[in-house]
Order: C-alpha cells, then sequence, then structure tokens
C-alpha cells in the first residue's frame, strides 16, 4: 500500500468491471500450482541424498539407455542414471538462485535505501552507476563478470548477483524516495526519531513488498541465468549436476538421443515457471496497483 | 509551448554519451581486475614474450592507468579494438564477420515478437477473462519461463530431427533462420503479449474509450481507431528494454544452432580467454543496447503527444 496513495493520474489502473471474484480465485489457484510444484520439486531435490545413490557413478555397460523401469528418465553418455542427476541437479539450483538474490538483496538494499534517503549527489552518483550497470543487458553482464572471474559455482553466484543488483536499487530507491516524503515520517522526525531509526521503522518495512515480489521473479531469472551460464561451458563444472551443465556437457548427444536435453531442460522450465506464478500471484495480492500490467 | 523537437532529440543523444563512456571504462577496468600481467592477458596465452613486450609498450602498460583508458578510449573510437589473442587478426574485422548473421537474427525476432506479441496481447484484451485470454496467458507464462537454449534444442528435435521439415544449424537459406528466429523471439513475444495485453485493457477502461462506446461504436472500431494507439507507446518502451533480453538470449541461441554471430564468438573467445574481442564484443554489445534504447525513447515522443520534452 505505501505506494497507493501515489496514483499516477491516469484513472484507475484496472478495469474494475472484470475484476470478478472468481478472477481472483483463479490467480490463487495458479499461485498455489506455482507453490506445489517448487515444493515437489524442493523436496524431491533435499531428498535426493536419502532416496538416491551417487549421481556422479558411472557405468559404461549402460550409457545413453531410453528411460525404463530401471532407470526412469534414462542415462547419460557416461551411464549415469538421469533421474538422479535431475533430483541432485535441484539442490545446485536452488542453492544458486538463493544465494545469488540474497547476494543481491545484500548489496542492493542498503545502497538503495541510503540512495534514495540521502538524496542530492549521492543519489545521482549511485543512479549513473546504476544507468551504467543497466547498459549491459543482464545476462550479458553476468557473461562478462565470469569471464573476469572464472567459472565455477561462487563465481556464478557473485556473476548473477551483480546483474540482479541494479534492479533492486532501483526498486528500493523508488520505495524510500515515496515513503520519505509520506506524513508519519515527517511526524515520526517531528517527534525526534533518527534517521537510522527512520529507516529500520518505517523506510524498509514498507520497502518490503516490492522487494519480495521482485525477489521471487529474480529467484526464477537467477536459476534461468545460472543454467544458461552452465550449458554455454561458463557456468559450474562439470561433472557437478547442474541442470544448465548437464545439457553442455551431453551437447554432441543432444540430437540423437532425446532424453539427455529434455528432462533436465523440463527442470529448469518448471522451476522457472513455478517461481513466475507465485511471483505473479504475491504481486497480485499485495500490489493491487501492478494487478494487470504484468499478468 | 512545446520546445523544438530537434534539441530535444540532440539532449536524448548527448545523454547516451556518458553512458557509453561509461560503457568503455567499465569494460577498461574488468579486464584489468583480472590477476596476472594485463600485457600477457591481453596478447594471450599462446603469445611470444616479444609480443608481449611490443604490447606491452604499444599500449603503454607501465604508465598510469588514467593514460592508458584515454588510449584505451582513442583507439575505440577510430574502431581500433586491437588484435585477437587466438587469430591476431584485428578484432574488428572479426566482429565485423559476424555482425551480419547477429543482426540478421535480432531484428528477424524482434519483429516476429512485436507483430506476434501484440496481435497475441490484443486478442487477449479483447477477449478478456475468456478462454483465449488465458490461453495467450498460458503461452506467454511459458515463453517467460522458458530456457532459451532448451527452447532450441526442443524445436530442432522435433522440425529437424523428427519431422526433416527444417535444418537443425548453421546459416545460408532463409530455412536456416526460422527455428534460431523463432526460439530467440519466445520470450520478447511473451513480454511485449503480457504488456499489450495489460496496456489495451488500461486504456480500454479510460473515459474517452467508454464515450466511445457509448456513442455505439463497435468493440473492435474502438479498439483499432482509439485504444490501440494508446496502448501501445508504454509497448514501444517495453520493446527497447526487450532489445537487451534479446542480445544475451542470441548469445545462447546461436552457440545452440551453430549460428554464425556475435554472440557465439564470444563464448568461444571467453573459453579460450581471448580478452581483446571479449572487450570488443561486451562494448558493441551494449552500445547496441544503449542505442536501440535511445530509438524507442525518441519513438516514444513521436508517437504520444502528451509527452513534455523539457
Amino acid at each position: 500500500m505505501s505506494e497507493g496513495a501515489r496514483g499516477r493520474g491516469s484513472g484507475p489502473p484496472t478495469p474494475s468491471v472484470g475484476r470478478s471474484a472468481w478472477e481472483r480465485l483463479r490467480r490463487r489457484k495458479t499461485a498455489t500450482a506455482g507453490l506445489v510444484i517448487l515444493g515437489l520439486l524442493l523436496a524431491g531435490s533435499l531428498a535426493a541424498p536419502l532416496l538416491m545413490g551417487d549421481p556422479n557413478e558411472v557405468d559404461f555397460a549402460g550409457v545413453l539407455q531410453p528411460p525404463s523401469l530401471e532407470h526412469l528418465l534414462g542415462t547419460d553418455q557416461l551411464g549415469r542414471d538421469l533421474l538422479t542427476r535431475v533430483a541432485y541437479g535441484g539442490r545446485i539450483s536452488f542453492l544458486i538462485g538463493a544465494l545469488a538474490v540474497a547476494l543481491g538483496l545484500a548489496a542492493g538494499i542498503p545502497v538503495g535505501v541510503i540512495s534514495g534517503y540521502v538524496g542530492g549527489t549521492l543519489d545521482l552518483l549511485v543512479q549513473r552507476g546504476v544507468d551504467l550497470l543497466l547498459a549491459f543487458p543482464g545476462f550479458l553482464l553476468a557473461l562478462t563478470l565470469i569471464a573476469v572471474l572464472g567459472v565455477g559455482v561462487t563465481n556464478v553466484v557473485v556473476s548473477v548477483a551483480a546483474a540482479a543488483m541494479p534492479v533492486y536499487i532501483r526498486l528500493v530507491r523508488g520505495a524510500t524516495l515515496s515513503i520519505r516524503e509520506q506524513a508519519y515520517v515527517e511526524a515520526a522526525r517531528a517527534l525526534g526519531a533518527g534517521d537510522a531509526a527512520i529507516i529500520v521503522r518505517h523506510v524498509l518495512p514498507n520497502c518490503l513488498t516490492p522487494v519480495i515480489v521482485q525477489s521471487t521473479l529474480q529467484l526464477g531469472a537467477a536459476i534461468l541465468t545460472a543454467a544458461g551460464l552452465g550449458f554455454l561451458g561458463l557456468g559450474v563444472k562439470p561433472p557437478t549436476p547442474e541442470w544448465g551443465t548437464m545439457l553442455g556437457e551431453g551437447q554432441t548427444y543432444l540430437l540423437s538421443y532425446w532424453f539427455i536435453a529434455t528432462f533436465p531442460g523440463l527442470a529448469i522450465f518448471l522451476v522457472v515457471m513455478a517461481f513466475n506464478l507465485v511471483g505473479d500471484g504475491l504481486r497480485d495480492a499485495l500490489d493491487p496497483r501492478m494487478r494487470v500490467l504484468g499478468s | 509551448m512545446r520546445p523544438p523537437l530537434g534539441r530535444y532529440i540532440l539532449r536524448r543523444v548527448l545523454y547516451a554519451l556518458p553512458t557509453l563512456l561509461g560503457v568503455t571504462l567499465a569494460v577498461f577496468l574488468l579486464v584489468r581486475l583480472i590477476p596476472g600481467d594485463p600485457g600477457r592477458i591481453i596478447a594471450g596465452l599462446l603469445a611470444s614474450d616479444e609480443d608481449v613486450q611490443r604490447l606491452r609498450i604499444e599500449l603503454g602498460l607501465d604508465r598510469p592507468l588514467t593514460e592508458q583508458y584515454v588510449r584505451f578510449l582513442a583507439s575505440v573510437i577510430s574502431g581500433d579494438f586491437g588484435l585477437s589473442a587466438v587469430t591476431r587478426t584485428p578484432v574488428i574485422v572479426e566482429i565485423g564477420i559476424r555482425m551480419r548473421a547477429t543482426m540478421m537474427l535480432a531484428v528477424t525476432s524482434t519483429a516476429l515478437a512485436v507483430a506476434a506479441g501484440v496481435s497475441a496481447g490484443v486478442l487477449a484484451a479483447a477477449y478478456h477473462n475468456t478462454a483465449v485470454d488465458y490461453s495467450v496467458m498460458m503461452v506467454a507464462l511459458g515463453g517467460v519461463s522458458v530456457p532459451v537454449f532448451w527452447l532450441g534444442i526442443m524445436l530442432m528435435l522435433l522440425f529437424a530431427v523428427h519431422l526433416h521439415w527444417l535444418p537443425a544449424g548453421g546459416i545460408g537459406t532463409p530455412a536456416h533462420l526460422v527455428l534460431p528466429a523463432l526460439t530467440l523471439a519466445a520470450f520478447s513475444t511473451a513480454i511485449v503479449a503480457r504488456m499489450t495485453r495489460g496496456s489495451l485493457l488500461e486504456t480500454l477502461g479510460l473515459d474517452f474509450v467508454r464515450t466511445a462506446r457509448a456513442k455505439g461504436m463497435g468493440k473492435w472500431a474502438v479498439i483499432i481507431h482509439h485504444a490501440l494507439r494508446n496502448a501501445l507507446i508504454p509497448v514501444v518502451t517495453v520493446i527497447g528494454l526487450q532489445f537487451g533480453t534479446l542480445l544475451g538470449g542470441a548469445v545462447l541461441t546461436e552457440t545452440t544452432f551453430a549460428w554464425p554471430g556475435l554472440g557465439r564468438l564470444l563464448v568461444s573467445a571467453i573459453t579460450a580467454r581471448d580478452y581483446p574481442v571479449i572487450q570488443g564484443i561486451v562494448i558493441i554489445f551494449a552500445a547496441m543496447f544503449v542505442v536501440v534504447n535511445l530509438v524507442t525513447d525518441l519513438l516514444y515522443v513521436a508517437i504520444d503527444p502528451r509527452i513534455r520534452y523539457e
């Protein structure tokens, strides 16, 4: 609601006619579907060590086996069980997504809040810096950083986080700017509250809504970027079963053995779609102003 | 009342210059952040010690950073990105050879995304809350979620391997362009469709549209004659911003389809640690993105008379 009072002067953002209770329910349903998909995939990934064997166990007698009862998703070019690898891959992908978003937030929130709260020259400098980062298309920025830092899990996390950070800075700065001018913040200041207290008690909690929505969507985007890097052979190193890396590693076999590419890619697709469903649902629920535009 | 359009355009162009300068500075600093001897890094692992020494003098690597940057900037502006550390050909020549393929792919995909995205978005808005709307939104959700390289592989499996309708990779005939362009366009199409739908729904709720409807104008007449023009204004901006994602996607698409463009060159340069080529392509890509956004900003003014260009 933090920005609700600041109308855009272009009339109601949604045609109120079309917003029936039925549609809200449908939206909640799609968000629920997203949560269920995420829950299943996350549970499967977490339980992988309990249920399955070693994802790197090679079996040269059984390479490139199509799906069967023994290997539900088939085996890859080294005879490794694809189901096991896809399940273990979820651990890597979820971890990279979570760490990258956490790192992006850890860097983006303070910079955004300070830039918006302090204003003036500092704000101008920070915003020019953000402009500069946004001049690099996101995936390209991550790719460039990988070129400099080298491959590996840590560098993938850092690169993906750096690509997401400018979005957070801009988002949090915008929220901070609008909150700073609110009457209750002025009242708090008049009562003698210091800047730190105002930031912690008023500004940060009010930034939370857009940040939560954005982070959910960013989790999917981060996993997608990391998988793209992996596919190019510039992400997580083989034999670690990251989904994109699995596709890149099996590149020569992708067109001859359909199951090599299909299942790891399907996993990425499902996870990203689920995060998008939940993110869109959260936005609808938390920020009515954004309802039509994003969906 | 309105200041002349020419001055506004000039101001917008001048405003893009610092960003372009910043791009070159960022790339310059990044390459120098790599641990190790910058002479060796720029010359490449295959270069002889004499080559490295010559490069060191040529680039003034013993001089202060500011001086090095000014030299770097001067050569970039004159189109000199140095020599590839692998092939020893000028980077600008390497880029020139592959630019056409990338542009062909990017322009086709953008055209496809605009045509399909706007049509789908209009349909979804016109049939709001019906099966048409839900189907468009469902496909769009798929479009923003699907990994571009996986979509490419799946399309190849279906249309090249299974049905034998189209070639699986490479370049040459128009048929070679179909699958890469479809693959690359998927994400942008989805975004354009979502934006068109949202924007058109918003416009359809405005007073002047209600008035037109109340006058007895039909739904489609109102959409085509009144609402669409207004609704497309934010879509133009989104198309510009999409171009960045498109360039990133081009790197993946080109690799998937063995499409001999800049993206594929970038990946092989990163693998080979060919920093002059990496530098050159990153600067070119960022510059293309900045220019495309500048153009969409100007288009925005051209189609929306309400914008005050201060």
